[in-house]
């Protein structure tokens, strides 16, 4: 079964067709990952599928619900959650707020919204760095907030725009675990992109891949990185 | 409930916050009539800058236009009073509830049509304009000759009427401001208040987490608006005569956004804090330049260059404010690791 369907989906800014009848799916409690050189439009297919921007074309459905039409905080209680590649902290709260935030979404109660923060921030090893600035945080840290941050939501699927660029191998490591346990544990969905491929080859069981907003290849992970289609736009020609 | 409120505060601030208090609830003994005076314009522009900063320190939407809210509060409980007989109490809830309307337009037109920072500024400045030529040509407000509320027994104490001395008024504010602290505080630690603070700090992240934004930016408008409105009536009752050009006018809003700008915007204390710096400070650059002025010397707008240049060293200097610089000094807030 099929938690998130994208079908069609197409986006242009004034001159370039940033998306261009993009489809995919992701399985209910997969991981698949979104790759491609930059400019392929992966953080654009995030942007429509969050609702941020608007689809010019193409369908976006969450186990059958139509998500293309709805506001971003509707596509949120639906049950998607995002980080931004371009991290936005809320930066004069400190880290323990801007995780309750996230929290509150779901839960009404002050208190227990707290509890659940705090649970997050402990799993994201954030919980030493609680009462700082979130604004003062180094940039890995401020990724790994962005994640603790939609998790307070309870989504269903998870969109991460690459929270380990900036991670030294064994804190990308460390991040690998941690979305595999959420996924096994929690049954959180996962569509990521990312240009660290040690992280995509740990964690996908599917790969999509975008180039000038086109879908060129998909399959399991060892299969497409020996697409000969993907590793010329990866490489250049000559390398195939 | 109080000790949830007074949880965080850190000892030596709740020791300070009692005496200040004290201070404030014998000042009518010790002062003269004069002291009294600007003690009263003190707690006015505390309870505005309250008032203005749910909305700009707490949503992060700047008014300059909230001698709109104001005036409405100001008008409704003068006419209701003097042409109906309603108690201004009952003006009060009437007026909070035209401000509230008026702030829910305001706030519609500029979300839905995304009119951001300080192009919605210029629209709050707009309406508040608007009004005063409307109110300047109301015949049945007086128009630009002015409305004027009866003068009572100076006194009396008629609470109900807010009929009565300069010492009920003093007291009646300082309720207000104590009110508001308290109202401001429970909001900030409330699952409203933390939506606000998101949407203040980015917006669009807000709307990820899945918190409506227009609707808690509309709630951050109307509850403002409301507050300055009730404001607005007490305001009208203590001078008891109103004119669209001073009541609606661009000073006037500008008056209640630097006391809390000076104090510190988005903090509890500031608003308090910044109008016990800059009233008692502009009153007395007007009593000493009075010697010049009879001397022939016309330095007419010595206070608002006096506003200009504490606006200008607040920014240079402190930009968050004086209180948090205050608090962090005498370690009046909790702490929390701001530096790394």
């Amino acid at each position: 079964m099929s938690a998130l369907s994208v079908r069609h989906l197409s986006k242009r800014f004034r001159g370039l067709q940033a998306v261009n009848s993009v489809s995919f799916e992701v399985p209910d409690r997969g991981i698949v990952a979104l790759i491609g050189p930059n400019g392929a439009g992966k953080t654009t297919t995030f942007n429509l599928i969050a609702g941020a921007i608007r689809a010019d074309g193409g369908e976006i459905s969450l186990d059958g619900l139509r998500l293309d039409r709805l506001p971003p905080h509707r596509i949120c209680a639906a049950g998607v959650a995002r980080t931004f590649q371009l991290v936005r902290p809320f930066g004069e709260l400190d880290v323990a707020d801007n995780v309750l935030v996230g929290c509150l979404h779901g839960e009404r109660d002050i208190g227990r919204a707290r509890d659940a923060a705090r649970d997050i921030l402990q799993k994201l090893g954030l919980w030493e760095q609680r009462r700082r600035l979130a604004s003062s945080l180094t940039l890995p840290d401020r990724k790994r907030l962005e994640v603790a941050r939609a998790l307070g939501t309870r989504p269903k699927i998870l969109l991460l725009d690459e929270v380990m660029a900036g991670l030294r191998p064994v804190e990308t490591d460390q991040m690998v675990a941690f979305f595999r346990a959420i996924n096994r544990d929690l049954g959180v969905t996962i569509l990521l992109t990312e240009h660290v491929m040690r992280a995509v080859m740990a964690l996908a069981q599917h790969i999509v891949v975008l180039n000038h907003g086109e879908k060129i290849a998909e399959g399991a992970p060892q299969q497409v990185v020996r697409d000969p289609a993907v590793l010329e736009c990866y490489l250049g020609e000559e390398a195939v | 409930m109080i000790r949830a409120w007074l949880g965080p505060i850190p000892p030596r601030a709740r020791i300070l916050l009692l005496i200040v208090l004290v201070l404030l609830l014998a000042a009518p003994w010790f002062v003269d009539t004069y002291v009294l005076s600007v003690l009263i314009i003190v707690l006015y522009v505390a309870y505005m800058g309250q008032a203005w900063n749910i909305m700009m320190g707490f949503a992060g939407l700047l008014s300059i236009g909230h001698a709109l809210y104001f005036g409405i509060g100001a008008y409704t409980g003068a006419v209701l009073y003097m042409n109906f007989g309603v108690s201004p109490w009952i003006g009060m809830i009437a007026g909070g509830l035209l401000a509230a309307v008026a702030g829910a337009i305001i706030g519609a037109l500029g979300f839905r049509f995304r009119i951001t920072g300080v192009y919605f500024a210029l629209l709050t400045i707009a309406f508040a304009e608007f009004a005063r030529i409307l109110m300047d040509n109301f015949a049945y407000t007086g128009a630009s000759g002015g409305f004027f509320i009866k003068l009572g027994d100076p006194h009396a104490f008629d609470l109900w009427n807010l009929r009565g001395s300069p010492v009920m008024f003093y007291y009646l504010w300082l309720a207000f401001v104590i009110g508001a602290l308290l109202l401001c505080r429970g909001l900030l630690s409330s699952r409203l208040g933390y939506f606000w603070l998101a949407i203040r700090e980015d917006q669009e992240a807000a709307q990820a987490l899945g918190i409506n934004v227009f609707r808690y930016k509309m709630g951050a408008v109307v509850l403002s608006a409301a507050l300055t409105a009730v404001g607005g009536v007490i305001y009208a009752f203590y001078n008891n005569n109103l004119f669209p050009a001073t009541t609606f006018n661009v000073g006037r809003s500008v008056e209640m956004l630097l006391g809390a700008t000076i104090g510190g915007v988005g903090t509890l204390m500031g608003p308090i804090v910044g109008a016990f710096i800059l009233t008692p400070m502009g009153e007395g650059l007007t009593i000493l330049v009075q010697p010049l002025q009879q001397g022939g010397l016309h330095l007419d707008g010595i206070k608002q260059v006096f506003y200009g240049l504490a606006v200008i060293a607040i920014v240079v200097f402190q930009r968050r404010g004086v209180w948090p610089w205050l608090a962090r000094l005498f370690h009046l807030e909790s702490r929390r690791d701001d530096r790394s």
